[in-house]
C-alpha cells in the first residue's frame, strides 16, 4: 500500500531536529533509516503528519571507545556496526557485531540505525536486548536541554520508551563490556523477527563466571532480564555451569505473550532451549 | 511541505530533476517518474526484496525510503547493468543457470547480488545463500541463483587486476 500524506523537512542540526518537533506536535515523528517506520506507514499503521528527517545530522554516525564504555551515536546502521570488529575498538564488545547479523537482511542493515531501533523498541529487537544486556544509557536531547536514561528504564511497554515525543536519542553508551558473550534466537523464517531470543555475557575470573547478564526477547512486551538466572550461573566454576537450572529458571520466570493458543507454553520452551544454546555458545566465546 | 518537492537523483549515471510528493517512494519514483520499470514493487513492507536498488552503491529497499530522502543520492537499478543491450556476466550466467523463471524476483536479485560482490569479492556458497536470503524468488527454489551468483564471484575473482 501506499503512506498517506504527510510534510517532509530535512534537519541538519541535533538542536534544529528538537526545535522543528517541538514546533510541529505529538503528530510529527522524526525518521532515521526508516526500515520500522516506513512499513507501518505503507501499511498506514502509522500516519504522522509531517517527517523530520535526522539522516544528515553530521556527527551522530560514530563508534567510540571512552574508557571502558563504547559510545554508539544513534545515526551509526547496523550494517556499520556488523562490520565493526577490530578488537581494539570493539573489545568486551564483541557481541555487538554478531547481534548485527541477526537483524533483517542486509538491504535493511544498510539503512536501519541503531537508535531507530531503540526508539521503536521492538521487544524481540537485537539492539534492545543489547542495550539492556550491556547496561545501556541512553542519551536524549530535547528542548529543555539533555538527560540520560538507563536501558532498564527506557522500554515502558509494547513499542513505548521513556522518551517524550520531542526529545532525539542521541547517543547510546555501552557501559559494561563482558568477555564472553551469545545470542540465540528463533523465528519461523529466516531473517524475521525472533518469536523468543535469549542473549547471555558474563566475565571469567579466576574460572569463575561473573558480571553475568542474560536478557530475553521477543518474549514479553519488552525485553527482560532473567535475575534469577543471572544469580545461578554467578561465581559458577567454568567446569561445572548449572546449564539445565539456569535454562529452566529463565523459562519460569517469563509471562510470555499468548495472541495464539499454547503460544505462550512454546514461547516458554523456547526460552528454556535457547538460554541452553545461548550459555553454551557464551562459554565457547571464552574458550578462545 | 505536504507539497511537492524539488529532488535530484542521479540514477544509472543521469542526473534528473524531478518534482515528487513527500509520501512517493523511491521504488515509485523510479517507476512513475522516471519510468524506469525494471525496478519491480512486490510487498511494499520490505520483505520480498523486488525492489531492491543500489543507492550510493549500497543495496537498500526501494520501497522503504522516501524519493525526498534521496535527494541528492546516487542510484543504479537493473537498467543500468547491460550496456547496449550486452548482458553483464550476472544477467549471462542467471540465464544459463535458471535462475529465474517468471522474471518478477530478477531484477531484485540482480542488484542485490551486484552490491554484494562489490563488496565481498570471494565468498563462500555459504555466505551467498544466506545473502540471497534477503529477496524471494517463488519458482526456482534459489538453488540456480546461488550458483550463478558463486560461479560469477569465482570468475570476477579471477580476473581481478593484480
Amino acid at each position: 500500500m501506499k503512506p498517506a500524506r504527510f510534510d517532509y523537512h530535512r534537519a541538519s542540526t541535533t538542536l534544529e531536529a528538537v526545535a522543528l518537533i517541538d514546533d510541529l506536535g505529538e503528530e510529527a515523528k522524526f525518521i532515521a533509516g526508516g526500515q520500522s517506520l516506513v512499513p507501518m506507514m505503507n501499511f498506514r499503521l502509522a500516519r504522522p503528519s509531517a517527517l523530520i528527517d535526522i539522516m544528515h545530522i553530521g556527527d551522530l554516525d560514530s563508534i567510540q571507545r571512552d574508557g571502558d564504555a563504547l559510545v554508539v551515536g544513534a545515526l551509526t546502521r547496523h550494517r556499520t556496526l556488523e562490520t565493526s570488529t577490530d578488537p581494539t575498538l570493539m573489545g568486551g564488545f564483541a557481541l555487538l557485531p554478531t547481534a548485527a547479523r541477526w537483524i533483517g537482511h542486509t538491504p535493511i542493515r544498510t539503512r536501519g540505525t541503531i537508535g531507530g531501533s531503540l526508539m521503536h523498541a521492538d521487544a524481540s529487537a537485537e539492539w534492545c536486548m543489547m542495550a539492556r544486556l550491556f547496561n545501556a544509557q541512553l542519551r536524549l536531547e530535547g528542548p529543555r536541554g539533555r538527560r540520560t536514561v538507563a536501558a532498564d528504564d527506557w522500554f515502558q511497554g509494547m513499542f513505548s520508551t521513556a522518551a517524550d515525543f520531542n526529545e532525539l536519542l542521541v547517543e547510546i553508551r555501552f557501559t559494561t563490556p563482558r568477555q564472553c558473550g551469545a545470542l540465540a534466537e528463533f523465528s519461523r523464517r529466516h531473517g524475521d523477527f525472533a518469536t523468543a531470543a535469549v542473549a547471555v555475557a558474563f566475565d571469567v575470573v579466576d574460572d569463575r563466571l561473573c558480571n553475568v547478564g542474560i536478557v530475553i526477547g521477543g518474549v514479553e512486551g519488552v525485553p527482560v532480564r532473567a535475575g534469577e538466572a543471572e544469580t545461578l550461573l554467578e561465581g559458577a566454576s567454568v567446569g561445572a555451569v548449572d546449564v539445565d537450572g539456569a535454562a529452566r529458571s529463565a523459562a519460569a520466570g517469563v509471562a510470555p505473550m499468548e495472541s495464539e493458543p499454547r503460544e505462550a507454553a512454546y514461547r516458554r520452551h523456547l526460552v528454556d532451549t535457547l538460554t541452553r544454546r545461548a550459555i553454551h555458545d557464551a562459554l565457547a566465546t571464552g574458550v578462545q | 511541505m505536504s507539497e511537492s518537492r524539488e529532488i535530484t537523483l542521479t540514477v544509472n549515471g543521469e542526473r534528473h530533476l524531478i518534482v515528487v510528493e513527500p509520501r512517493r517512494t523511491l521504488a515509485d519514483v523510479l517507476r512513475i517518474d522516471l519510468g524506469l520499470t525494471g525496478t519491480h514493487v512486490g510487498c511494499e513492507h520490505g520483505i520480498c526484496g523486488a525492489c531492491t536498488v543500489l543507492m550510493d552503491d549500497e543495496p537498500v529497499r526501494a520501497c522503504l525510503i522516501f524519493g525526498v530522502q534521496a535527494d541528492g543520492s546516487s542510484v543504479r537499478t537493473v537498467e543500468g547493468l547491460a550496456v547496449k543491450g550486452e548482458l553483464t556476466d550476472l544477467q549471462q550466467a542467471f540465464s544459463r543457470h535458471h535462475a529465474l523463471q517468471c522474471g518478477f524476483c530478477t531484477p531484485g536479485f540482480l542488484m542485490l547480488a551486484e552490491g554484494y560482490l562489490a563488496t565481498t569479492p570471494a565468498p563462500d556458497p555459504v555466505a551467498v545463500r544466506e545473502m540471497a536470503s534477503a529477496n524471494l524468488c517463488r519458482c526456482t527454489g534459489y538453488q540456480g541463483i546461488v550458483d550463478a551468483i558463486v560461479e560469477v564471484a569465482e570468475h570476477r575473482f579471477r580476473q581481478r587486476p593484480i
